[in-house]
């Protein structure tokens, strides 16, 4: 329609400058990937090139497998992740639930006392939140570190859900209470599966952090039996450090399965960005 | 009206979260602003007032460090703030154009490195850099450009940029995509009645959208503030504890986990470390209220 608006040369310019940062953007980890299934020789002789028949190997991966406990770290940044969206989830639409939904005393001063975490990080604590986890005996378990986890990402959780939970109709959950439902029913059953949306957008807020905090596993929980996949692959890396091929295996077997989430959840986590869930 | 009856099921929807963040989090920050106030002598904690304070502050040993992080720390900031936001900007200002082809390609492959930890970053930036393996070097020959290479992170008036530079090649995608969602936000009548008045192209972009979209730069700067002055993690899993070459790249976060923890010789401090997270609380108060009190409420006139 508009002439000012499909200039060809502006579009080509547009896409040139995309195309620009793209590259700087995937570069990195283009050039890691590939050179972790090469021979040592072939790394540092031409590392931009991809591996061929002669310079593919697999021997850098053999060393982590061996030397690594990997599969114990992956599985414990797991369970790390999953119990704490679990509970910031639970907790956060219980607590977003009784702030929109009841009006009480201190209502709004209660809100507020939630949504301080949201600017003030979590770490700036530390020293005390050890102390605690040292007297509680949950240094070095996973427990430490879930429990983190789920007082960090609370406050932005009850924020977001919150505000969608303002959005379901009054008549709705209304009529349930005519039909005799329980104001426990009526969460769980009519609201909870209404914000279903807004949740998935709270657990990929926080999924990422969770998964790649290094600060807190250092700190709480840096035995090796509950190393996370984080933590394991800096200690790694930190050993191996003139081992090339193991330490773009080891880097490549920390790039993928972050990328595999994304590649799942992209589309959730870009929605959740561009939506204004964060405003 | 039910007033009479107490209403349980608030409390117990409230309960398990207010439990949660009060013990692990508002909790441990407050008895870490008390802790500052103590010290260990003879395996006893006593109190010593602003004791750990004027120790940080005043004497050579300490002071000398933590003026430094806080310095490097600034820094960081502002190479953040004068890269990363400009870019995620102009990123966000192309993508949003309409009928762009591939647009949801692009966004989605340079958010990739904002997903990858500090670790897999800090490594992948300190193999490509290093003089051993020659990327960096090779490269920079193709365009005819080898002599301006340097060990980048070896070097101490060097090191704390590159890792500042790192840091937004990471992260530029937040930015981008907070800016992007505004941009679409804006309707189109607006855009439209300033083609009328010939505004196109990029007038339109200085003239109408950035106006219109200065509340996200707000948001993103004080998020960009907040995250710096509580970073750790790049700096750690790629110069180590010790933040060389010599310090230059200590912030105030690796500084309060050396004190606090100890590293190597040095013995850990929790009474100075919390020190210094008092501080680290301080300024991010400062920068938080400097937001909410001095620049978003005057802001609000532009919104729509």
């Amino acid at each position: 329609m508009n002439n000012a608006r499909t200039n060809p040369f502006n579009t080509w310019a547009m896409h040139g400058a995309l195309i620009l940062y793209t590259l700087i953007a995937l570069f990195p980890v283009f050039v890691i990937l590939i050179n972790s299934f090469k021979t040592r020789k072939a790394i540092f002789r031409e590392p931009l090139a991809l591996p061929d028949a002669e310079s593919f190997s697999l021997i850098g991966y053999q060393t982590v497998m061996k030397q690594g406990d990997f599969f114990l770290y992956f599985q414990n940044s797991m369970i790390v992740t999953v119990a704490s969206l679990f509970f910031v989830l639970l907790f956060g639409a219980m607590a977003a639930f009784a702030l929109a939904e009841y009006r009480f005393k201190g209502n709004t001063l209660m809100g507020l006392y939630l949504a301080l975490g949201i600017m003030i990080p979590i770490r700036i604590g530390t020293v005390a939140i050890l102390e605690m986890m040292v007297a509680g005996g949950l240094v070095n378990t996973l427990w430490a570190l879930i429990l983190v986890y789920t007082a960090q990402g609370l406050p932005l959780a009850v924020f977001i859900l919150s505000e969608f939970m303002r959005q379901v109709s009054d008549d709705l959950k209304n009529a349930a209470r005519v039909d005799g439902l329980s104001e426990y029913a009526i969460f769980f059953q009519l609201v909870l599966p209404l914000v279903r949306p807004a949740m998935a957008t709270v657990a990929v807020f926080n999924m990422i952090p969770i998964w790649n905090d290094l600060w807190f596993p250092l700190i709480l929980a840096p035995a090796e039996e509950s190393k996370t996949l984080t933590l394991g692959s800096q200690v790694f890396i930190g050993q191996f450090v003139t081992d090339w091929n193991a330490v773009l295996s080891a880097l490549s077997m920390a790039i993928l399965p972050v990328l595999v989430l994304y590649v799942i959840f992209s589309r959730q986590l870009i929605r959740g960005l561009t939506s204004g869930a964060v405003k | 009206m039910q007033r009479a009856r107490t209403r349980w099921h608030i409390a117990v929807f409230l309960a398990p979260a207010v439990l949660v963040y009060t013990a692990i989090m508002i909790f441990p920050l407050f008895n870490t602003l008390r802790l500052a106030l103590y010290s260990k002598v003879d395996q006893e904690r006593i109190y010593v007032g602003l004791d750990n304070f004027r120790t940080l502050f005043f004497d050579p040993i300490w002071s000398e460090q933590f003026w430094n992080a806080l310095g490097n720390n600034f820094w960081f900031f502002i190479v953040h703030m004068l890269v990363q936001n400009p870019i995620g900007v102009a990123l966000a200002a192309i993508l949003s154009h309409p009928r762009l082809r591939f647009a949801a390609l692009y966004r989605s492959a340079i958010f990739i490195p904002t997903i990858l930890s500090f670790v897999i970053v800090g490594f992948a930036w300190k193999l490509i850099l290093s003089p051993i393996w020659g990327i960096a070097p090779s490269m920079l020959d193709f365009v005819g450009l080898k002599s301006l290479f340097a060990p980048w992170l070896g070097r101490e008036e060097y090191a704390l940029t590159t890792l500042a530079l790192i840091s937004v090649w990471q992260f530029v995608g937040i930015p981008m995509m907070l800016i992007y969602a505004a941009l679409l936000s804006i309707p189109e009548e607006i855009i439209e009645a300033g083609e009328v008045d010939g505004i196109t192209g990029i007038s339109a972009f200085w003239k109408i959208k950035l106006p219109l979209i200065l509340p996200s730069v707000g948001i993103i700067s004080i998020l960009t503030f907040v995250g710096n002055f509580n970073a750790f993690d790049l700096i750690y899993a790629s110069q180590g504890a010790l933040a060389g070459p010599d310090f230059s790249t200590d912030i105030l976060g690796t500084f309060m986990y050396r004190t606090f923890f100890g590293f190597q010789l040095q013995l850990g401090d929790p009474h100075m470390g919390s020190a210094i997270a008092s501080g680290m609380f301080a300024i991010i108060l400062i920068g938080v209220c400097v937001y909410l009190f001095g620049i978003q409420t005057r802001m609000r006139r532009y919104q729509m």
